[in-house]
């Protein structure tokens, strides 16, 4: 689905991801983590074409798609829920949804944000209410909600826990378990390491750049010794 | 009384147009972060539109305000193509250097292939007829211009409120990389928004040509200023805020005109317009609407 091959992303003088490859196969859930400033987001940034890369190559669904317009890539069927979700606060929740059903017709987008809303029951009650008022968890559902719009085949997730009461962590763990049940790929940004890589099919481990370790979701999440060195221990 | 309801319909007429001229410098600066310097420039060739479709075609005002209008969205989509889409992801200060760049080059070409004088045309015969309701007497185009603003404004409430383009444009100008991930087309909301600008520019033209038909090669400027004073006062970016300090602009400038006495202080019109512009901001800098969302680029 997704092919990472020695990809070298940079901000000015600054090397924020150093040939880093990673693959995510059709149908798996694939967790990223590692410490703040490894990289992480700075690696969906580039997947999702908001970021160029300065060498190594992207492939997705066979073709290559380094430095593609994130526009055009949403239409390739992959959708990024970014960093702080990024919700439009002036748009209403329903703006929000037929926006980002920019990408299909205008009938597919009125039954897609119908099935959307209804699978996201907390955001029915919220229709007409301006996304800026809207609570941490319900603003994440709305984040998620937004990049189902387009059907994606590949969803990348940065940080969907970040700033949540534990109860709405559990809710978005759900979630993600549900989307890759879907059918759905996913790869996600965690700083919740432990528990993404509990639940991931397979993890990748990032630091100051570089990819540092991977394996199983389970084999990482079991490893004490990769929570001490590479996360600062604590992490649960 | 009856001098008080004249220059509220007076202030309305100029105010509504000034908001048209704000409310396009407002979407664009929404979507670009660009103060379009340029986009006065748009009356100026709604004017020439109109000097040559007289002169050359016999020009009617049956149909000349849809040339006009039409070659104000020509113009503005043409800046976005030529000029300013190379520019877009450069500094902020490039681009402002580019839209003043633009409105010089407006001002040459007038004065180089037309003439430097102004050139009249034509006015429409009923525009200073009056109608009389009690004791107050009102022009026609007064009540046209109020009118057609109006239809204007609420037209581009709906747009923005119902299509997917008025939408995306608002999404876009919260915050553009998110748009981009929704899958809107960076060139599609930007042209989008340049041919919507020059719309309300073109329709700000007619209704100002209507009342003086003429065309000098610097009548632009003194729009665009106006228009650029009252999208900061509503807020830059704010889209009901330009309406708001269009408005409030046409009617300081109208009631100054009315209620300061003749002599001197008449010639101060403006500094007492200013004067007060200049109190807003020292009570609310950021305009009389807040946009949150206006640092982030």
């Amino acid at each position: 689905m997704l092919e990472l091959q020695d990809v070298t992303t940079r901000y000015g003088a600054v090397t924020a991801l150093d040939r880093v490859s990673l693959r995510v196969a059709e149908g798996e859930l694939v967790a990223l983590v590692g410490p703040n400033g490894a990289g992480k987001t700075t690696l969906l940034n580039t997947v999702a074409g908001l970021l160029r890369p300065a060498s190594g190559s992207i492939t997705f669904r066979g073709g290559s798609i380094a430095g593609t317009e994130p526009a055009t890539l949403v239409r390739r069927g992959l959708a990024l829920v970014p960093e702080h979700r990024r919700i439009f606060k002036d748009l209403t929740v329903e703006e929000n949804l037929k926006l980002a059903g920019a990408t299909v017709g205008a009938r597919t987008r009125k039954v897609r944000v119908h099935e959307v809303a209804a699978n996201f029951g907390v955001l029915q009650h919220k229709w007409r209410v301006s996304a800026g008022y809207l609570s941490g968890g319900e603003a994440q559902q709305l984040a998620v909600a937004r990049a189902l719009m387009s059907d994606p085949k590949l969803l990348l997730l940065d940080e969907p826990t970040l700033g949540l009461a534990p109860t709405l962590v559990d809710t978005i763990f759900e979630l993600l378990v549900r989307l890759r049940a879907e059918g759905r790929t996913v790869l996600v940004v965690e700083q919740n390491a432990h528990r993404a890589l509990a639940i991931a099919d397979r993890g990748y481990v990032l630091r100051s750049g570089r990819l540092v370790a991977e394996g199983t979701g389970r084999d990482l999440a079991d490893d004490p010794h990769l929570f001490e060195s590479f996360l600062g221990g604590g992490i649960t | 009384m009856t001098q008080f309801v004249q220059n509220l319909v007076d202030g309305l007429g100029l105010g509504g147009t000034y908001a048209l001229l704000a409310l396009g410098i407002s979407l664009i600066f929404g979507v670009m972060h660009l103060v379009n310097f340029a986009h006065g420039e748009l009356i100026t060739v709604g004017a020439y539109t109109g000097y040559f479709c007289s002169k050359e075609l016999g020009g009617s005002w049956w149909w000349m305000p849809i040339a006009i209008i039409g070659a104000c969205v020509a113009a503005s989509v043409l800046t976005e193509r030529i000029a300013f889409r190379w520019v877009r992801n450069a500094n902020p200060f490039t681009m402002l250097l580019t839209s003043f760049a633009l409105e010089r080059l407006s001002h040459a070409l007038w004065q180089i292939f037309v003439s430097p004088k102004a050139q009249a045309f034509p006015k429409v015969s009923w525009a200073f007829d009056t109608l009389t309701f009690g004791s107050v007497r009102i022009e026609k185009m007064d009540l046209v211009t109020i009118a057609v603003t109006a239809f204007a404004l609420v037209a581009t409430g709906l747009v923005f409120k119902r299509t997917l383009f008025g939408i995306a444009v608002r999404g876009a100008a919260e915050d553009f990389d998110a748009a981009r991930l929704m899958g809107v087309k960076a060139n599609r909301v930007i042209l989008g928004a340049f041919a919507y600008a020059g719309l309300l520019a073109g329709v700000a033209a007619v209704l100002i040509l209507m009342r003086t038909p003429s065309a000098k090669p610097d009548m632009g400027s003194s729009w665009l200023l106006a228009a650029v004073i009252a999208a900061v006062i509503g807020g830059m970016g704010s889209f009901p805020g330009a309406v708001v300090g269009g408005v409030v602009l046409g009617m300081l400038e109208t009631f100054f005109q009315s209620y300061l006495p003749e002599g001197t202080l008449s010639y101060l019109n403006d500094a007492f317009v200013f004067g007060v512009i200049a109190l807003v901001f020292i009570v609310r800098p950021q305009g009389l609407f807040d946009v949150a969302h206006a640092e982030r680029v």
